[in-house]
């Protein structure tokens, strides 16, 4: 198929075809019943691990393949995605839960947590989200208390990706109430540290193979030695793991937005009424062309913001938000429009477009709901022009 | 010898590329075509350059055909497990009887075993002139070694110029080491089996390329000449009780198997076998799910005890063990009735079933190939069809 | 332990189809690819290695040059070493010759534990290969093996049979044809593909194997491709389409009866 020319490395390249070919010969055949029984794919991961598929994120000195290029990582996030994002998002949140410690983590917390993130031996989570803190994450209310060289933590969070299925949690925790969000600390907590247990899991609507599970510290001790950088800075490695995150989330809708399309055009293809294709349809073939165009407009912006970010630029969370909030809203239309396409047939089980409607949503709505990045883009947007006017 | 290539007549226009069933030919830079390593000389290219460039070499071989007289008989491998001889055997000398009868020879049995009671009888009932005998301890439990040890060694004393054994896992597992050891041509797996009585060559056709293709194959300087036949593609010999012919007892000392058998574990107690089953109700991908094989067991009971077969694709998404698989890598099937239930029909599925004596397909697609042999195609939801299928057969 | 695990590169015969006006094979487009049997053969050896380590795995392929890509694909999964046995000596061998040559690659190569091939090729689907190597290197041989447990110098492998298993005790060095059953083949790896992608591989020639040229390719091949056709289609049947389900069911019944079959 013609493809516009992203310049991507000869590594992005490879990752594309083996990506492609896995998520085609190991996830779609299991994709449905995963969907129906919301089972967590956990052979799918752990082979991906074996292909080395898990630490694409991570630096070589801490086991992984990421050499300062993003892109094979997004890409694996997008082939998946292609087929399902219930694998994608299990998959994604692996890189989710390790960002922070990336990020602002000390050189001994990654020699110790990164090597078997990247070789897919565990998993990660990331655990911001609480019953009372969804777009407003500085409220959180889950504490952290000093006690001698341990955190003593208390409290629930919500919606955790992951859940239960994941090795190493990065957890963020109230050790200053009176600073707000600056009184936010960030911690690693394993899984199996007494006082940490996890709740019920959720039945969801879309993204039905990934575990969403709830997290309960109960006077769980953390050692100390499990707080990444200094107290306080949680709040902005949660917000720097967004920005580079979001992108990731482009990828997934990148990626389902693909997969409804490729299922979109090779029923239209196949599927005859009044003695001819269906996609013989002026009205038709000018949607399928609608939805081809907007696909390859979202991919582009997120490549593009991918690229930015990788260059080095400091000042990116507009880019990231615009490219979340675009493609995800493409998403959401394309797998729309791919469940017009199929008709009556799209409604039912029977073909994937359904699923990709359902899983579409989700899109819109975590890592920021679409209001918060419009929010981002907005504030951004009064800033910077403040500052023009100023000059 | 081989192909031979008249660059000068080699306009390259590529047709003999296309045809190659073996992709041997290619073409060059300056586009005339040239032969790789996987040419058999098969000969298939020849009729399809337009300029007739291509030929065969052949050699002469003068030296040959004194040494091939020696040889003289048809031979049947007599498959038994547990004093129980592989209905397979029966078909072998049905075929046999035929070719040996074409060349004037005697058709004779082999019989492999340990105390594996009065095995010979029904041979000669069904048409065997001699059975050569061999019982030896190595030889109680199939193993591989120790049957082509005393095959191979009946084989040099006695010089037959054709062995036949059936394509079971059994015969396939150890023929082409017998092949091996007495430097003899095999044909794997072959469906039809013929004799040019002047050469006494025995003509093999067997399906290739999973079916896609037919090829004849022949043993122009070696003897025996051997092959292994599918079973269920030739009718049995019909016996003829109280038959009797010579019985050749054979001592050989054999070596102690390298193989040990520890224990046989039968997966099939309670089902019945798609091998050797009078009716098959066979499910594909179109069932849908697993739990739809239910519905092909209430069809299968609905026929008073038909076989459950399975093609390819429903075997592959893990919805039922490959013992019901029919088709090219599955089991060779000739039931008197065969219903194929959203089975497409890949040419795989069909090479293993297409001589059934009657077949029914049930398919949503009416461009499905499986009708391309169907005698009877229902055009319909097999979820809508089977059920009133079960009920006018239980009405 | 050394397992050398013998494949084939073929060509998709899934995906070759037959022009129905000419009645040929339509091959173009067909991709070549490791015979998917073998791919079962080789994940077995590599399970083995991930179970001992210390294993070597090395994968043997007999072919034309551009059959060096199920060779880097092999190391993209694991294997350790592999040879690509190329000669135009070997042209047109049959099972008889392909397994004396075959044969005399393995006895090059360090002293095998285990041979392992796939049950059969789906170009050829003759299944002979196998056995007949195994035959020339005087090794014991299980066909259709679906499980296998090496303990000391002893394998403990389970074989199918039409309607069953068997369970065998076998004393290394020993040959096996691996079932499709036997396991899911591995995907490569990337750092195995990147390993790949350097792989330089020099062909083996006969007379590097010390073959006798006597007992190779075309003219050493006891069998002879005589003629090559097309299977004739099938025809005649009928199609019934368009009516109640019930009505066409009944029918069907009517005449299975009619014609004494049921």
């Amino acid at each position: 198929m013609a493809e516009l020319n992203y310049g991507l490395s000869e590594l992005a390249v490879e990752i594309r075809g083996m990506v492609r070919e896995f998520a085609v010969s190991r996830v779609k055949p299991v994709r449905a019943e995963l969907d129906e029984t919301g089972r967590f794919p956990a052979e799918i991961l752990r082979e991906l691990g074996k292909m080395d598929l898990m630490g694409l994120y991570i630096p070589a000195e801490y086991g992984g393949t990421f050499e300062g290029d993003s892109m094979p990582n997004i890409i694996a996030v997008e082939e998946l995605s292609r087929i399902c994002i219930g694998v994608s998002v299990s998959y994604a949140a692996n890189g989710l839960g390790a960002d922070p410690i990336l990020i602002g983590g000390s050189e001994e917390q990654k020699k110790k947590y990164l090597p078997p993130l990247a070789s897919g031996e565990k998993w990660a989570a990331y655990a911001l989200t609480e019953p009372n803190a969804g777009s407003d994450a500085g409220s959180i209310r889950t504490t952290a208390v000093k006690k001698g060289d341990t955190y003593v933590l208390n409290g629930t969070k919500q919606w955790i990706t992951n859940g239960g299925e994941a090795d190493i949690y990065t957890v963020f925790a109230v050790t200053d109430k009176s600073r707000g969000a600056r009184g936010v600390s960030a911690f690693i907590v394993e899984k199996g540290t007494p006082g940490f247990s996890f709740g019920k899991k959720e039945n969801k609507l879309g993204i039905r193979a990934s575990a969403t599970r709830e997290l309960i510290f109960e006077d769980c001790e953390v050692p100390a030695a499990n707080l990444i950088g200094r107290e306080g800075t949680g709040f902005i490695w949660a917000m720097k793991t967004f920005d580079v995150s979001r992108p990731g989330i482009a990828a997934q809708s990148v990626g389902l937005a693909q997969g409804a399309l490729d299922e979109a055009v090779a029923y239209a293809k196949v599927r005859e009424q009044f003695g001819k294709p269906i996609i013989a349809n002026q009205g038709l073939s000018w949607m399928l062309a609608d939805m081809a165009t907007q696909v390859e407009a979202a991919r582009a912006l997120t490549y593009a913001v991918v690229k930015t970010i990788d260059s080095g630029a400091k000042d990116y969370s507009k880019f990231s938000a615009m490219c979340k909030v675009f493609a995800s809203d493409v998403a959401m239309r394309v797998t729309t429009d791919a469940v017009q396409v199929f008709g009556g047939y799209g409604y039912m089980k029977e073909y994937p477009v359904e699923k990709m409607m359902r899983d579409a949503k989700i899109l819109q709505i975590y890592e920021g709901t679409n209001q918060i990045q419009r929010d981002i883009i907005g504030m951004a947007l009064n800033k910077e022009y403040a500052a023009a006017a100023r000059r | 010898m081989g192909l031979k290539i008249d660059l000068d007549l080699c306009t390259g226009c590529g047709a003999c590329v296309a045809v190659c069933p073996f992709c041997a030919l290619a073409q060059r830079a300056d586009g005339k075509v040239e032969v790789n390593e996987a040419c058999t000389a098969c000969g298939a290219c020849l009729d399809s350059c337009p300029v007739g460039a291509l030929s065969l070499e052949t050699e002469s071989k003068p030296l040959a055909m004194g040494a091939l007289d020696g040889y003289r008989g048809l031979w049947v491998f007599a498959e038994q497990r547990g004093g129980k001889i592989h209905e397979v055997s029966f078909e072998l000398l049905g075929v046999g009887r035929v070719l040996a009868d074409r060349l004037g020879v005697e058709l004779c049995a082999v019989l492999l075993g340990h105390q594996a009671g009065d095995c010979a009888g029904p041979l000669f009932e069904h048409g065997a002139d001699k059975v050569y005998q061999v019982d030896h301890p190595a030889l109680e439990n199939y193993t591989a070694e120790p049957y082509a040890e005393a095959l191979s060694a009946l084989i040099r004393k006695y010089k037959p110029e054709v062995v036949l054994a059936g394509a079971t896992s059994l015969g396939r597992g150890f023929i082409p080491r017998v092949a091996v050891q007495v430097n003899a041509g095999l044909t794997a797996d072959c469906t039809e089996l013929d004799v040019e009585a002047d050469s006494r060559l025995l003509i093999q056709t067997r399906p290739a390329f999973g079916g896609n293709i037919m090829a004849c194959i022949v043993c122009p300087d070696h003897r025996p000449q051997m092959a292994t036949v599918r079973p269920k593609v030739f009718k049995p010999a019909e016996p003829v009780a109280g038959r009797t012919g010579t019985r050749v007892v054979e001592n050989l000392p054999l070596k102690e198997p390298g193989v040990k058998v520890l224990e046989t574990v039968n997966a099939m107690q309670n089902e019945v076998n798609v091998a050797g089953a009078e009716f098959i109700v066979t499910g594909g991908r179109g069932l849908g799910a697993p739990e739809n094989f239910k519905l092909m067991a209430e069809l299968a009971d609905a026929l008073g005890g038909a076989a459950v077969g399975a093609s390819r694709a429903a075997v592959d998404a893990g919805w039922i063990s490959s013992f019901h698989q029919v088709g090219q890598t599955g089991k060779t099937v000739r039931p008197k009735i065969y219903i194929a239930c959203g089975v497409s029909g890949q040419i795989q599925h069909l090479v293993g079933m297409n001589s059934s004596d009657t077949i029914i397909a049930i398919n949503k697609d009416p461009d499905a190939p499986i009708f391309g042999v169907a005698d009877v195609g229902i055009v319909g939801d097999l979820f809508q069809v089977v059920p009133e299928l079960i009920k006018a057969l239980r009405g | 332990m050394h397992i050398v695990v013998c494949a084939k590169q073929v060509p998709n015969t899934t995906q070759v189809r037959i022009n129905p006006e000419t009645n040929t094979l339509v091959r173009e487009g067909v991709e070549s690819i490791m015979n998917p049997f073998d791919e079962n053969a080789l994940e077995m050896a590599l399970q083995l290695k991930e179970r001992h380590p210390g294993t070597q795995v090395t994968v043997l392929t007999m072919g034309p040059p551009q059959a060096v890509d199920i060779l880097k694909e092999a190391v993209g999964r694991g294997a350790d070493e592999v040879m690509l046995l190329c000669d135009k000596a070997f042209a047109g061998s049959d099972t008889w010759a392909t397994s004396y040559a075959l044969s005399m690659a393995i006895g090059k190569l360090p002293k095998p534990d285990l041979v392992l091939f796939g049950k059969q090729a789906i170009d050829g689907d003759t299944a002979q290969v196998g056995p007949g190597v195994a035959d020339w290197l005087g090794m014991p041989c299980i066909t259709c093996a679906c499980k296998i447990e090496i303990a000391g110098n002893r394998a403990l492998v389970e074989r199918a049979f039409e309607d069953g298993y068997e369970k065998l005790e076998v004393a290394l060095p020993c040959a096996l044809t691996v079932l499709k059953e036997a396991n899911v083949p591995r995907m490569a790896s990337l750092r195995g593909k990147m390993a790949a992608k350097k792989l330089q591989v020099a062909p083996t020639t006969a007379e590097m194997v010390g073959a006798d040229p006597a007992k190779l390719g075309l003219s050493a091949s006891p069998t002879r491709v005589m003629k090559i056709f097309s299977p004739p289609p099938k025809t005649g049947g009928v199609l019934w389409q368009g009516e109640e389900p019930a009505v066409m069911a009944q029918r069907l019944v009517d005449l299975l009866r009619e014609r004494k079959l049921i």
